[in-house]
């Protein structure tokens, strides 16, 4: 009875911390659970299958309507239509001018892209919102060139705007004889600065703004411009959001004053860009009149949005083809929520706490797996949906609104993270509930059904808006590929836009994961192993 | 195990010391005894049964308290669908009850009991697709009654009044009483397609994953469809929530594709369906 007996102690576990192994326990876990193997690759390819097949429901009118969209500096499809009365400045110089008035016309008769509202419209006199007319230093009158404008609006006060996508606001309130707008453009080098002023004598600098690519000779002088009227919610147009209809706007300039322009040069007269899609309304041009001058104009200087609301072009995003993307989740979700519930049920959740009974790292190894398998299979099925998608849209006659290749990468990156923290928060519903039913019902309520309310459009706008910024569904918020632009108007709705900008929307998601997985840490410690099964 | 207890205390003696006829109507009698008495013992049920109220009722109003119109514009709002808006988490907590009434016996192994004592299959099912409707049917009316209340008072507060030509919430309205009723059969409808589907797929989680992703996909599916009229149509139409949601609609009728007791038409089928499917698998596969 001396001899000693060594108990047995597996070699593995003298290794570091552990949670290697740990991580290597819960994967084998979830490895040869054959169900979930399929289920998750089903998951990833339903992503792709509905993404791809499911067609986007556009008219297309083949790549005849893609030639010519012109892109400006940042590489954005712009709207690049306006009428320009302009002078050569080959070196640093100025413009200055008074605004004594800014009219236009709304509702164009012939302006109507769809017939099913007939053309019996009479034009109607008024300004659209973003009417503009006022003066621009631009590097030529080709599309898409380098600008800066300084501009009375319909309704938005004096603005500077630059290379399409740049805006400052600049004096509040509306022009009229008795209270004109006094503008001002100077050039040195490639950087334009604008002023504004209500009497002349008094300069407010508005902004300032580096042109690349601004040498040499550039064109100054007075232009007006006045984009597509945007109707939303009209009875015809309940399924598309809105009416389109051309606009005009004319502005009156006198006090013209170039400087640094050639000695006795003429005012020339131009229409930039083509006019494509409504008609615009008759008088587009410019009047001189001592040193009086009237300037028409229809179309707009901007960028184009999504869903072809402010274009004649049929548009669609990088991520039109990502409809898969909540099925693929509802699937995976599920799954992350059985992960744990699984163990609760079968009992099997002692011997895993027994076996590892830090039982935090339990918890961070489960999550560590489903996060990481979430994130690997759903960025691949994304980057396949959006990549192929794209060229199929634009195949058929679809304008794929441009954006750089680090958006892609954001949106196809960003998409797969959002699953994988999903899959983290329903993991972490499914160890705070413990029975399946219940957290599997749970993660659908709080992380898929949110998502679908708020794009389905059931709801009043304000309704859905909401919902999309305060639940787990915000999250969805990364799949935006194209940016809102405040200074055009659109119909910015869900799938194309969402109420918050793309991290803050992922950020609410992640609040949400990190509040669960901590209730859940909280929860796994405090309770019996035994579970409620 | 307190549930096979309670059978034999219920269930068995009564028929023992009683002169039942020994024929089916007695049978499904005795069924729905059991089935009753299971899931009126369960501590889940009244849980379930308040949470589908309170979900219905507080989605609605939430939703309402959001639903403005800015004065001067014209607003496409449909007052009794957005106070019935709950019924869209709602019936996710049916359609759990659903699964729960068949998957759990699955999963603790007790439907080898309940066929012993029951080996007419079809009738098990029956009695607990009637037990499940009993107990939805009351509690969609308390949903549907409290998610319209709270909408004639919140909406009239955001200026959704008649005086703004909005068809208001009023059970003097026959659309909303239309809306009211309809979707409180549309709620035990789910109900019992669920119950379907749960028999059919057996296990409660894959259950669950299942019965909601029937009623939560093709809605968004008919969305991004966008104008493509066929297909759209199609899913608007023939699948069951899609096509069961048209109930709830007051104004603009003319407009749906289905038209609202046609659209119910079309849920209860797929509810028929599911329930003689599953009917036949009972009797097929093995407990």
């Amino acid at each position: 009875m001396t001899a000693t007996i060594t108990p047995y102690r597996p070699t593995q576990q003298a290794g570091r911390d552990g949670f290697t192994q740990l991580l290597h326990a819960e994967w084998t876990k979830f490895r040869t659970l054959r169900g979930w193997v399929i289920a998750v690759l089903i998951a990833a390819l339903l992503i792709d299958v509905v993404g791809l097949l499911v067609p986007r429901g556009d008219q297309h009118c083949g790549t005849a309507c893609l030639s010519g969209v012109p892109t400006g500096p940042g590489g954005e499809a712009v709207n690049d239509t306006y009428y320009l009365a302009a002078q050569p400045l080959a070196g640093d110089g100025s413009i200055t001018v008074r605004v004594t008035s800014l009219t236009g016309v709304t509702d164009h008769t012939g302006g109507f892209i769809s017939p099913a509202s007939g053309p019996q419209n009479p034009v109607r006199r008024g300004l659209v919102p973003w009417a503009k007319a006022g003066i621009i230093i631009t590097g030529s009158t080709r599309p898409g060139s380098a600008y800066a404008a300084m501009m009375v609006t319909g309704s938005h006060g004096v603005r500077m705007q630059y290379d399409y996508t740049g805006d400052i606001a600049g004096l509040p309130g509306s022009v009229s004889a008795a209270s004109p707008r006094w503008l001002r453009l100077t050039r040195s080098g490639d950087v334009i600065t604008g002023y504004d002023s209500a009497d002349g004598t008094h300069w407010t600098e508005v902004g300032t703004a580096r042109l690349a690519g601004l040498t040499g000779t550039v064109r100054a002088g007075m232009f007006a411009t006045s984009p597509l009227n945007f109707v939303p919610n009209l009875p015809s147009y309940a399924e598309s959001g809105g009416g389109l209809n051309a606009s005009g706007a004319t502005g009156t300039f006198d006090h013209v004053d170039l400087r640094g322009g050639a000695p006795g040069g003429r005012w020339a007269g131009q229409q930039v860009g083509s006019v494509n899609g409504p008609q615009p309304p008759p008088g587009i041009g410019f009047r001189q009149a001592g040193g009086r001058f009237t300037v028409t104009g229809s179309g707009d200087i901007g960028p184009v949005i999504a869903a072809g609301v402010n274009s004649s072009y049929v548009t669609g995003t990088f991520a039109d083809h990502l409809l898969g993307v909540f099925i693929g989740m509802l699937i995976m979700i599920v799954i992350a929520a059985m992960f744990i519930t699984v163990e609760y049920r079968r009992g099997l959740i002692a011997t895993t706490l027994a076996a590892s009974p830090r039982r935090g790292r339990l918890l961070a190894a489960k999550a560590v797996v489903i996060g990481l398998l979430t994130f690997l299979l759903g960025t691949a099925a994304v980057a396949l949906a959006a990549i192929v998608g794209s060229r199929i849209s634009r195949d058929s006659g679809t304008y794929v609104l441009p954006v750089g290749w680090l958006t892609e990468a954001r949106v196809i990156l960003g998409t797969g993270a959002m699953l994988a923290v999903a899959s983290v928060l329903a993991l972490s519903i499914g160890t705070a509930l413990r029975r399946s039913v219940a957290a599997v019902a749970a993660v659908i309520v709080a992380i898929v059904l949110p998502y679908i309310l708020g794009v389905s459009g059931v709801l009043p706008a304000s309704a859905s808006e909401w919902i999309l910024r305060v639940t787990p569904a915000a999250g969805f918020a990364i799949e935006q590929s194209v940016p809102q632009y405040q200074q055009v108007v659109g119909h910015y709705a869900p799938p194309d836009y969402f109420p918050l900008a793309p991290w803050s929307g992922f950020a609410v998601l992640c609040a949400y994961a990190a509040l669960a997985l901590g209730l859940a840490a909280y929860l796994l410690r405090r309770r019996d192993a035994g579970g409620a099964a | 195990m307190s549930q096979t207890m309670t059978i034999a205390r219920h269930g068995l003696p009564r028929r023992g010391g009683t002169a039942w006829a020994d024929g089916a109507l007695a049978g499904l009698s005795d069924a729905l005894r059991a089935e009753w008495t299971k899931l009126r013992t369960l501590p889940g049920t009244g849980w379930i049964l308040a949470a589908i109220c309170v979900l219905t009722v507080s989605v609605g109003a939430a939703t309402e308290a959001a639903t403005r119109c800015g004065a001067g514009t014209r607003c496409a709002i449909d007052p009794t669908k957005v106070s019935l808006t709950g019924i869209q988490p709602g019936q996710a907590v049916v359609a759990v009850m659903a699964v729960l009434v068949i998957s759990g016996e699955y999963s603790t192994g007790m439907i080898r009991t309940t066929f012993t004592a029951m080996p007419r299959r079809w009738m098990v099912l029956a009695a607990k697709a009637t037990v499940l409707t009993g107990l939805v049917l009351p509690a969609a009316v308390v949903a549907v009654a409290g998610s319209l209340a709270a909408g004639r008072l919140i909406l009239s507060g955001n200026g959704i009044t008649a005086a703004h030509s909005f068809a208001v919430v009023s059970l003097a309205y026959g659309p909303t009483v239309r809306a009211a009723t309809g979707s409180v059969l549309y709620l035990a409808l789910v109900g019992l397609l669920s119950l379907g589907i749960a028999t059919i797929v057996r296990d409660s989680a894959a259950a669950t994953g299942a019965v909601l992703g029937m009623l939560y996909v093709p809605p968004v599916i008919a969305l991004f469809l966008g104008t493509e009229r066929t297909w759209q149509h199609w899913v608007e139409r023939y699948a069951p929530t899609n096509a069961g949601m048209a109930i709830l609609t007051t104004t603009g009728v003319h407009k749906l594709i289905i038209s609202p007791w046609a659209g119910l038409g079309v849920l209860a089928a797929w509810a028929a369906a599911a329930l003689l499917v599953a009917g036949a698998l009972l009797r097929l596969r093995d407990a």
